[in-house]
């Protein structure tokens, strides 16, 4: 069935020529691949990769490996760059809800990996991020002991400060600020995840020890430093913003000299 | 590692020497300008050199210039550092296509620091070279003012912007300064933590303002000199 409304969807009124980077593991060496695509303006950009699967399935070729989950903009799997932009041309959107409107009859359209040292490549775009998950793990929690939940409005949180925590929290770890920043650096996804919790009383607990683990791991990982670009505000698909980086460098810094805490 | 030597060399502490170290330099650059404004009095040279006299024999000056020297150093070579740093994370395989943008106006300037900065480097030392080495070689001519013998600083200087060479080697130089501080005013901000919705407008309306009228003022004394001297 999937097979016949692909069919259906493919009939579409773009054709489109696709570079795609193509690679067989971390092992090999990758290059780009020129594939003929017809779409249509509806569908979204995996969709239209799907359309791409399918050609290649059919002619017994191998497909382009891509990852995706939710298709909703919210998993951040979605992982690549498109035309030298991560998830694509429409600000403040991830890959999966990029619709083809947004391309032209005819385009040529470079589809890449993120690259960064602490992303390496798996197969074609699908690159390893769990150089992330390591970065929460060093504090992205707050430790509590399960029980029953207390009721929401027990501690006082002003409007304000819940609102930017919540802001910071709409992060999705997709790791386009890596991909965007020229020196690969991930303080746009730290900062975003130590504010989302140091900025709340749940957070504030732990919050000197958070900050002083989360850079340490983010460090030791070999992503880059920050030149305030703010590359990474621009293709952040939840548009995390860079006072975000602010606010870590000085929690570090007086985690670092004002607490007996050390990373 | 000792947790003070592991903060400065942390990425954020890395940052921060070349945050701290650039304001250090951002301030002395106004210094430096005022005294330089002394060159534009017309008495032959007299305030300059006494002035000259005075910052390279006061010992509170000679010590806080080497702090200057030092910072300079330390800046220099922790950007090289950074640079260095940024390009391994980055990794071998560039993007086919680069069309990534930005929010920040800057970003330009900012992704191009390390190359403006050498070139600030290389000005530095030529600089340095034609007119610090000889007052503390002491190979310049003397004057005397009311009986002392002073290093005579306007005479290198007037000889040396009585030359279009030089004095479009400086005016260019400026521009190179002008576009390292557009950025690393501001940034220098951010990087300490101090941002803020009511000051960093200011902070950065400040900067951009500073990044213009600084190397300006210093541009105008050799077009000044050449000007007077045709």
């Amino acid at each position: 069935m999937l097979k016949e409304k692909l069919k259906k969807m493919s009939h579409g009124n773009m054709n489109l020529t696709l570079k795609v980077w193509r690679q067989k593991s971390g092992q090999h060496k990758g290059n780009f691949e020129t594939h003929k695509v017809q779409a249509s303006e509806h569908m979204s950009f995996l969709e239209m990769l799907d359309v791409l699967n399918e050609k290649l399935i059919s002619e017994r070729k191998t497909p382009v490996a891509f990852e995706h989950d939710c298709r909703e903009g919210i998993c951040g799997s979605c992982s690549m760059v498109i035309n030298g932009q991560p998830h694509g041309p429409q600000r403040g959107t991830t890959t999966c809800q990029l619709h083809m409107r947004q391309f032209n009859d005819g385009d040529v359209i470079a589809i890449e990996p993120f690259r960064a040292a602490a992303f390496p490549v798996i197969k074609d775009l699908v690159v390893d991020r769990s150089a992330f998950d390591r970065i929460i793990q060093s504090g992205g929690y707050i430790s509590v002991n399960t029980g029953q939940a207390v009721d929401g409005n027990s501690i006082p949180i002003e409007k304000d400060l819940s609102g930017q925590a919540f802001d910071a929290a709409t992060c999705i770890g997709c790791g386009a600020c890596v991909a965007a920043c020229p020196n690969a650096s991930a303080m746009l996804f730290t900062s975003a995840k130590v504010s989302h919790l140091n900025l709340l009383p749940q957070g504030k607990v732990e919050a000197a020890q958070r900050v002083l683990s989360m850079v340490n791991q983010m460090d030791e990982e070999g992503f880059g430093m920050c030149s305030n670009i703010t590359a990474c505000e621009a293709e952040c698909p939840k548009e995390i913003s860079v006072d975000n980086i602010a606010r870590m460098n000085r929690e570090y810094i007086s985690a670092t000299l004002g607490s007996n805490k050390t990373a | 590692m000792n947790w003070f030597t592991k903060f400065l060399t942390s990425s954020i502490g890395r940052k921060l020497i070349m945050s701290l170290t650039g304001l250090f330099l951002i301030v002395f650059l106004l210094v430096h300008l005022i005294g330089n404004l002394q060159l534009l009095i017309p008495d032959g040279g007299e305030a300059f050199n006494l002035y000259a006299k005075f910052m390279t024999t006061n010992p509170v000056i000679k010590f806080t210039s080497y702090g200057l020297y030092a910072f300079i150093l330390l800046h220099a070579v922790q950007g090289w550092l950074l640079w260095a740093k940024n390009r391994k994370a980055r990794g071998g395989q560039g993007y086919a296509v680069q069309a990534t943008r930005a929010t920040g106006t800057n970003a330009g300037i900012a992704k191009r620091m390390g190359a403006l900065g050498t070139i600030v480097f290389i000005f530095l030392v030529i600089h340095m070279g034609q007119f610090w080495f000889k007052m503390k070689m002491g190979d310049l001519p003397v004057q005397i003012y009311d009986g002392v013998e002073v290093n005579d600083l306007y005479a290198p200087v007037k000889a040396a912007f009585s030359n279009i060479g030089f004095v479009l080697f400086y005016v260019i130089s400026m521009l190179f300064i002008g576009m390292h501080l557009m950025h690393g005013f501001q940034s220098s901000f951010q990087t300490l933590g101090l941002n803020h919705q009511k000051y960093t407008p200011f902070i950065k309306f400040l900067g951009n303002a500073y990044a213009v009228l600084i190397p300006l003022g210093f541009a105008l004394i050799p077009i000044i000199f050449f000007v007077k001297n045709m």
